[in-house]
């Protein structure tokens, strides 16, 4: 058994790049290997801003030989034949075999695989990997045709076992695999030769490299959250930052710095996202306050001053970072105080899109929008629309021009300051949720009133000029969109009638498709609650299907219908009538539609059958009234042993005319009793 | 002593230093195109000869100027003139890093005390029709330089590679020299009998033209120079190739660009005036881009471009 170390060692690697790289560059060798008939016991691959490495243990030497035999024509076969077999095989006539077979002679073709050292394959699959490394985007550098993330500096490639280490072989485009890497660009720049996977990382860790990048990620958190907590603060966590960071240096040094008194009146987001999306800081937060008053930074080298003149230049970038910062704030805060018109009124100036106007005209639809939304969703009209009307105007502010990603909630700290209501407010910041499948749905009237108006105005816009999402292209964020009205829709338990909002809001828009699009999301949306597609579609072919709530509910109790062993058979018994009516109404040219009567009843069954079904249809009847379809499907449950029993007993298609006839309005009104709940003719099996 | 084992004392002290440098690295040193440009990039140095087979390296300081970034000088970073250094090498030579943690090192910046990083950042310029990858250059978290390896220009894949390296000059300086306010910051060196600070040099020129961007320039006449700009790009390349006074071939890619580089700028200045609109700014940078792009295609018909008759 062997094992073998790469590293390819380049100019820094994005960081958002390291880790899904280190994980194909282990995916293409060892499927690789595998499939040129090596075996191994394990491997693991790893990644710093300079390097990717990877260590695979227990190579086996060779790939085995492999012997394959191939049967061919017979000997008497036309030539013909025995060409086409020669030509498959790659052999001349002398080297296959004559065997005997049951009729007669035959040629035999016995091919021989050669077993080859790892060290062949593993070159092979090496120079494979590099030049078809799946890089999202990748370049050319200095005159060469080959592909990087940055330029590739050097190849380390070597197997070793008890007798020590050997270079694999490799050249490509002039880069020579070898035994040697370097350590830290400043702190160990030399190179040196390693033997094995562990050789070579104690030694880069004594040239000051750190290659297991969630050890610089733990490194990282435990020396912020010490510091931090040496002073009676404790850092902000951010997964997504951590792991950033951790891939943006080699020997991660934690530093922690001070925010000037000037900056600590910020919005506590404010401070946050300028320090995160422009220095890559951590903010630090004082537990009693709430308020972020000191930053963490990570450096990649140690110095002699201990990181001062780092953390002194870095302090001085954020001083005017956050003065910019603190300069927006205060223009946008005297803005929002004297007249927040002046933003609205300029949005005017903003296309949203060609076709759909202005920002301000989009506004304007919302606001009307919303207006006729709020009563639905128990919300002050008036208050609805000025929600509305102001949720937006935060895309004229400066903090918002530079950090998009306060959308919202600058908002709604600028409309609390223009002296806005709360709920006014918090609909600025709130109308834009929920973002995702997990975010928050809000919950305030006015807030799911604002939302549902700027989503619904969003989608029958793009409805209305047949811009909507194909495959894999949604530039719009139109399912996004959708999703979001489910979920308002839903968990906030609304009934709305939306097809007549749409067709209200911009009659160009072809509704019913837009409702079709709709119950596809949801569709997926009770998916992920186990409720199954047929299913669904079976409560979609039902009247008010553009009403979610009721939908839902319908689909929840057919669901645990359909799981129940009553349910399920009753399903089937009603299929089978259907059936039997639909042939004989075929035949007959005529629908089974008129009462049954039970004085042409002529077995117990069919008299059972009669008095299941009258009991039914009175608990049925009242429980959809009432939407309450447990207690409807409760009571269909029951039709499931009559039924069972009368096609196990009866005989439909009866000699006597007016007994084959009663039987089938009989069936007809099982069907009508199951198509008042839902349309059962589209559950499978 | 060498110069990197003392800090520089003025603004132009660090201008002559990178100059020294590169020039020993063997660049050619170049001087400023005598056009307004929005960047480094634009100067023909770069942009054309970035295209071809043809090796090139070149460094050299480029005035540029951004209407949009005019505070009047009352802002201690930003500035509607300001100046950045350029080095374009093809093809980028395997050392580029090296050669470019050098110059910083050539300016006073000590590689054992200050903390200097390579942050992803591809660059893109929509009116030159180009992009490549690369980094912004950290040094403790402030960005000192751009450093890329260009891909395409004009539309042209490049073949070889350059790899580019600009520097921020004004805000390298201010950091090297410890200075806030760019105005502060010492022009000459301080002990000069007349010493001139940036301010001293540059103060009034940034209120003057900052009134003139924003608020006077008129715009009728920018619109219209930015047609002819466009129109005289265009006529310029349906030239034929062969001149028919001297009888030679003669492809004019550089004029036509120069009107390409006019039309850049004029269409910065009608931004700054804000008479663009959102929509209509895509347009006007296509517009450009399609300029730009001709250009190229005329560049790479000439000898300079690796045009082989």
């Amino acid at each position: 058994m062997s094992d073998l170390l790469i590293e390819l060692f380049s100019e820094e690697i994005p960081a958002r790049m390291q880790k899904r790289a280190a994980d194909d560059l282990q995916k293409l060798v060892t499927n690789g290997m595998v499939d040129a008939g090596l075996t191994y016991a394990s491997a693991g691959a790893f990644s710093t801003p300079r390097r990717l490495a990877l260590s695979v243990e227990g190579i086996s030497k060779e790939s085995p030989t492999l012997r394959e035999e191939r049967k061919g024509p017979r000997t008497d076969a036309p030539e013909k034949a025995l060409e086409g077999f020669l030509r498959s095989t790659g052999l001349t006539k002398d080297q296959l075999e004559i065997r005997d077979d049951k009729k007669g002679q035959v040629y035999f073709a016995v091919v021989e695989k050669q077993g080859r050292p790892a060290a062949d394959i593993i070159a092979e699959v090496l120079e494979n990997a590099i030049r078809n490394f799946p890089w999202p985007k990748s370049m050319r550098w200095g005159a060469g045709p080959l592909k990087w993330v940055r330029p590739l500096h050097s190849i380390l490639c070597i197997l070793s076992d008890d007798e020590g280490a050997t270079v694999v072989p490799i050249d490509i485009d002039g880069i020579v695999s070898g035994d040697t890497t370097k350590g830290h660009r400043f702190m160990a720049p030399d190179a040196f030769a390693v033997t094995s996977f562990d050789d070579y990382s104690t030694k880069l860790k004594r040239a000051h490299v750190v290659l297991n990048a969630e050890e610089r990620a733990e490194h990282i958190w435990a020396d912020a959250t010490n510091q931090a907590f040496a002073a009676g603060l404790e850092v902000v966590e951010d997964k997504g930052l951590l792991s950033e960071v951790a891939g943006l240096v080699e020997w991660p040094v934690v530093l922690m710095g001070e925010i000037a008194e000037d900056f600590l009146n910020l919005p506590p987001e404010v401070l946050q996202t300028s320090m995160k999306e422009h220095q890559k800081f951590f903010s630090v937060r004082d537990p009693k306050t709430g308020k972020i008053v000191r930053f963490i930074t990570v450096a990649n080298v140690e110095t002699k001053d201990n990181g001062a003149t780092i953390l002194a230049g870095n302090q001085k970038v954020l001083f005017a970072r956050l003065s910019d910062a603190k300069f927006f704030w205060e223009n946008d805060l005297r803005v929002a105080k004297s007249d927040m018109s002046q933003w609205t009124d300029a949005l005017s100036n903003v296309t949203f899109h060609n076709k759909l106007g202005s920002q301000s005209e989009r506004i304007a639809r919302i606001e009307s929008l919303a207006r006729e939304i709020a009563p639905i969703v128990g919300a002050d009209a008036d208050e609805a629309a000025e929600a509305a009307r102001l949720a937006k105007a935060d895309l004229s502010s400066e903090m918002v021009y530079e950090f998009p990603e306060l959308q919202g909630l600058m908002g709604r700290y600028y409309a609390a300051a223009a002296g806005a209501s709360d709920a006014v407010a918090a609909a600025a910041e709130e109308h834009y949720s929920p973002l995702g499948p997990s975010d928050d749905v809000p919950t305030a009237p006015v807030s799911v009133a604002v939302a549902l108006a700027d989503k619904i105005d969003l989608l029958t816009g793009f409805w209305a000029i047949d811009e909507k999402p194909t495959g894999s292209k949604d530039p719009f964020a139109l399912r996004r969109a959708a999703l979001g009205v489910i979920r308002l829709v839903l968990e906030n338990d609304l009934s709305a009638p939306l097809l007549s909002i749409f067709t209200k809001v911009n009659s160009d828009a072809d509704g019913s498709d837009l409702l079709g699009f709709f119950h596809d999301r949801l569709k997926v949306y009770l998916r992920d609650q186990g409720i199954r597609h047929d299913v669904i579609d079976a409560c979609i072919a039902m009247p008010n299907n553009d009403d979610f709530a009721l939908l839902v509910k319908r689909a929840q109790a057919l669901s645990a219908f359909m799981k129940t062993d009553d349910g399920e058979n009753m399903v089937q018994g009603y299929k089978r009538a259907a059936n039997i009516l639909a042939q004989a109404e075929e035949k007959d040219g005529v629908e089974y539609s008129f009462g049954a009567d039970l004085k042409y009843a002529e077995q117990d069954e069919e008299k059972a059958l009669f008095k299941a079904l009258e009991t039914a249809k009175a608990a049925v009847d009242p429980a959809l009234a009432a939407q309450d379809f447990e207690a409807a499907m409760g009571a269909m449950a029951a039709l499931r042993g009559p039924i069972d029993a009368f096609f196990e007993g009866v005989k439909v298609n009866a000699d006597s005319d007016v007994v084959r006839r009663n039987r089938l309005n009989l069936l007809s009104q099982i069907r009508s009793i199951g198509a008042s709940v839902a349309d059962l003719t589209q559950l499978e099996g | 002593m060498a110069d990197s084992d003392t800090k520089p004392r003025s603004f132009q002290e660090i201008i002559l230093r990178l100059q020294n440098y590169w020039a020993a690295k063997g660049c050619a040193v170049m001087q400023p195109y005598d056009m307004e440009v929005g960047a480094g990039t634009f100067h023909p140095a770069t942009t054309l000869r970035s295209l071809g087979s043809n090796a090139w390296a070149a460094a050299y300081v480029q005035p540029s100027r951004r209407p949009t970034d005019g505070r009047y000088g009352e802002n201690p970073n930003r500035l509607q003139h300001y100046y950045q250094y350029q080095v374009l090498i093809k093809p980028s030579p395997p050392d580029l890093q090296e050669l470019y943690l050098g110059s910083l090192k050539a300016i006073g910046i000590d590689m054992d005390m200050h903390d200097i990083r390579f942050v992803e950042d591809d660059w893109e310029s929509p009116t030159l029709g180009a992009w490549g990858l690369g980094w912004e250059v950290w040094c403790d978290g402030m960005e000192v330089s751009q450093f890329t390896y260009f891909q395409q220009v004009g539309g042209h894949d490049c073949k070889p590679v350059s790899g580019e390296l600009t520097y921020g000059l004004e805000r390298l300086a201010m950091y090297v020299l410890g200075v806030d306010h760019v105005m502060d910051m010492p022009f000459n060196d301080p002990q000069s009998p007349i010493a001139l600070t940036y301010g001293d040099v540059f103060r009034q020129t940034e209120a003057e033209y900052s009134r003139w961007n924003f608020d006077v320039a008129d715009t009728d006449i920018l619109l219209q120079h930015f047609k002819d700009a466009e129109a005289e790009c265009e006529r310029i390349l349906a030239a034929p190739y062969d001149d028919p006074k001297t009888g030679k071939r003669i492809v004019m890619a550089h004029p036509a660009y120069d009107q390409c580089i006019k039309a850049s700028h004029l269409f910065n200045l009608l931004d700054a005036r804000g008479v663009i609109s959102v929509t209509e700014r895509q347009a006007y940078i296509g517009r450009v881009r399609a300029l730009a792009k001709k250009c190229a295609d005329a560049f790479v018909e000439t000898e300079a471009g690796g045009f082989a008759a």
